[in-house]
């Protein structure tokens, strides 16, 4: 009683080209597209394998073979019919092997005889190897408390990384003082033209604006009580004290922070750091060493000049809009600021430079070895510079509020 | 499996001048090979050989101190490397050469001023005569005139020469190369070999090179060990041809004739 059934429609298929795989065309024309047959006989059941078989196509599902395996009573044998067989590609092979699994699960004998030669090869070379056990990684999902604890071990981990980091620093700090350090004159000379002179521009636009923006703001506000001139005093204290550090800090973190993380990370790629540790040079001396010290200088350096265009942005704004007289504002806003608060500013600005180099430095040794860790290790050291550097005001403001600046 | 000791291991006497004590390695608690035992004569040209992910690059990292071994130690010139203290490994480090894989070169600094910065920081002399010797030791691997190029202007074989200039900056009592050939034509991978033997026999040097280029192994090596990646232990020491011809254990000469059956040998694979 043999029993038809098709997947797609009948298909015709004279001339048969078993063994090439090979998508000759595109299997556009409906009568060339694949189907499977199955017929039954006795105890056999036979699978016939029509049309073209491109993954062009679409991969068939085995879902009709695991419904004609649960109709009626099992069959003792698998045989492929592939006489109306067209051109194939890995479409067939896929759905052979699928089909095996299948019927292997059930314990029916599959004979795969019968099947195209080219076919049987490829099936032999993916079932040579037997599947690696123990190599995917079972993902048991850990508790709440077990995630809790690996959190804090990593915590704790990193934390005791970031101490050995600044141990070793202060070492190599101080040898450096004792001008024990081997590092390169030249190297220092041109990091502090990177990270100062290089940075002028971007310094000047963003301090310019950002005393703009407190004119205007402390503008808006005063001309309702007529004190339009104390707009002099609120940029002036405002940039010297807070705002100037700040975002030299800011505008460092995310240039060059981040510039001394890839560069490391990429040393440790390209195994130059092995090379410098080989050699009897200390990566700490020779790396990190010149770049905080060149942060350090320039921080303060930068933070005044951010200081004054700061208040010169202020001045634009009095000047256009208040009406002020120019030097008249800048005479006031000179009165606003005393020495306490320039040379504190500049303090926290030379502060934010060790910590800016530090996380830079650090990120950048713990960058892992491709190009996509190099990156993170970018990524991380501008958040960890900026979050620090935040800290690092709020910890200055009570500082400097007990101590009555 | 007890390694094949065609060539019995060289007994550690006055004369070796490398000497790897029942090394384990690995990385955190992972254990990458154990039971590494081997001496290294003087002038020798001594080969690390495996599959890959077998652990010789890492093996090399904890010959020079890059890594800690898990257990064991490192013996250089009979003197422990392993349990030395900072300043006495640095007097060591400073009588080896390394190349690295990729070439490793200074990307910020020139050829010239690559190879002068171990001169300048171990020697006393004057910056005229530092350049003198980095241009002799560029121009000793065939990169005379290209003192003032960057690493990124030349080509990858060059790179890997002028990382073995700098190597050989200090005239070292030891050199190691990590995967000397990779990613070399088989002509400038060849050049290289004869530049590591005239090498050896002119500055007198202790060679350890980590590869698995056979064509190299055969032409340079007087002695060998074969890291087995799925034992995790040494299969078998000895000198590569020999190893290959009258080794024991297929695995090993499996390796050396790359799976194939060696001319005049085929009865062999019955």
């Amino acid at each position: 009683m043999p029993e038809t059934r098709t997947d797609s429609s009948p298909a015709d298929t004279p001339n048969a080209v078993s063994g090439t795989p090979a998508a000759t065309q595109g299997s556009s024309s409906a009568a060339e597209d694949s189907a499977v047959l199955f017929e039954r006989e006795d105890d056999i059941l036979a699978i016939r394998l029509l049309g073209t078989w491109s993954l062009d196509a679409g991969l068939p599902s085995t879902a009709d073979l695991e419904r004609e395996l649960a109709n009626g009573p099992a069959p003792k044998r698998i045989v492929f019919d592939t006489t109306e067989l067209g051109a194939w590609d890995s479409a067939l092979v896929t759905f052979v092997a699928k089909a095996g699994q299948l019927c292997r699960a059930k314990g029916i004998p599959i004979d795969r005889s019968r099947l195209p030669a080219g076919l049987m090869r490829l099936l032999q070379l993916a079932e040579a190897v037997p599947e690696a056990r123990d190599v995917r990684t079972v993902a048991a999902a850990p508790g709440l408390l077990t995630r809790l604890g690996q959190i804090g071990i990593g915590y704790g981990g990193s934390l005791r990384e970031a101490l050995t980091f600044l141990g070793e620093f202060g070492m190599a700090f101080g040898s450096m003082l004792r001008g024990r350090a081997r590092y390169q004159v030249s190297d220092l000379a041109l990091i502090i033209q990177q990270c100062g002179a290089n940075a002028l521009g971007i310094v000047s636009l963003i301090s310019f604006l950002v005393g703009v923006i407190l004119a205007f703001m402390g503008a808006v506000q005063l001309q309702k009580v007529g004190a339009q001139i104390f707009v002099a005093n609120l940029v002036a204290i405002g940039m010297v004290r807070e705002m100037g550090a700040m975002m030299t800090a800011i505008i460092m973190s995310g240039r060059t922070g981040a510039a001394f993380a890839a560069q490391l990370g990429t040393m440790k790629v390209t195994q130059e750091i092995d090379a410098l540790q080989t050699m009897g040079l200390s990566p700490m001396e020779f790396l990190v060493v010149p770049r905080v010290v060149a942060l350090v200088l320039m921080m303060p350096l930068l933070c005044a000049y951010s200081d004054f265009l700061g208040i010169m942005g202020g001045a634009a704004v009095g000047s256009v809009m208040l009406h002020l007289p120019l030097f008249g504002y800048l005479d006031t806003s000179l009165h606003a600021v005393d020495l306490t608060s320039l040379f504190g500013g500049l303090f926290k600005a030379a502060t934010y430079g060790v910590l800016i180099a530090l996380a830079g430095c650090l990120r950048g040794f713990q960058s892992g070895s491709s190009s996509s860790a190099v990156g993170d290790a970018a990524t991380s050291a501008v958040v960890t510079s900026i979050v620090l550097v935040v800290v690092a005001c709020g910890i200055f403001a009570v500082i400097f509020n007990i101590l009555g600046l | 499996m007890a390694a094949d000791k065609l060539e019995t291991i060289r007994a550690p006497d006055s004369t070796s001048h490398i000497e790897v004590r029942n090394i384990s390695i690995g990385y955190g608690s992972f254990v990458v090979m154990k039971d590494i035992n081997f001496a290294v004569g003087r002038k020798e040209i001594f080969i690390i050989m495996g599959g890959s992910g077998s652990g010789k690059s890492t093996l090399l990292r904890t010959l020079l101190g890059l890594l800690e071994p898990a257990a064991g130690e490192v013996l250089y010139n009979g003197e422990s490397f392993t349990r030395a203290d900072p300043d006495q490994r640095l007097r060591m480090l400073r009588r080896f050469g390394v190349t690295y894989q990729s070439g490793a070169l200074w990307s910020s600094m020139t050829l010239a001023e690559n190879v002068a910065l171990p001169l300048s920081e171990y020697t006393n002399l004057s910056p005229a005569e530092i350049r003198e010797v980095a241009s002799l030791k560029l121009a000793m691997v065939g990169l005379k005139g290209f003192e003032d190029f960057y690493p990124a202007q030349i080509s990858g074989g060059m790179q890997k020469r002028a990382g073995l200039a700098r190597a050989i900056a200090l005239d070292p009592e030891v050199l190691f190369f990590d995967e000397p050939s990779a990613g070399l034509d088989p002509i400038t991978s060849r050049r290289l070999d004869d530049l590591i033997l005239e090498l050896r026999d002119s500055l007198g040097s202790t060679v350890m090179v980590v590869t698995h280029e056979l064509a190299s192994i055969f032409a340079i090596g007087d002695d060998s060990v074969l890291l087995d990646g799925e034992s995790r232990t040494p299969i078998a020491y000895g000198n590569p041809r020999q190893l290959r011809d009258h080794s024991a254990d297929p695995r090993v000469r499996s390796f050396l004739t790359r799976g194939e059956p060696p001319a005049g040998s085929v009865q062999d694979r019955g």
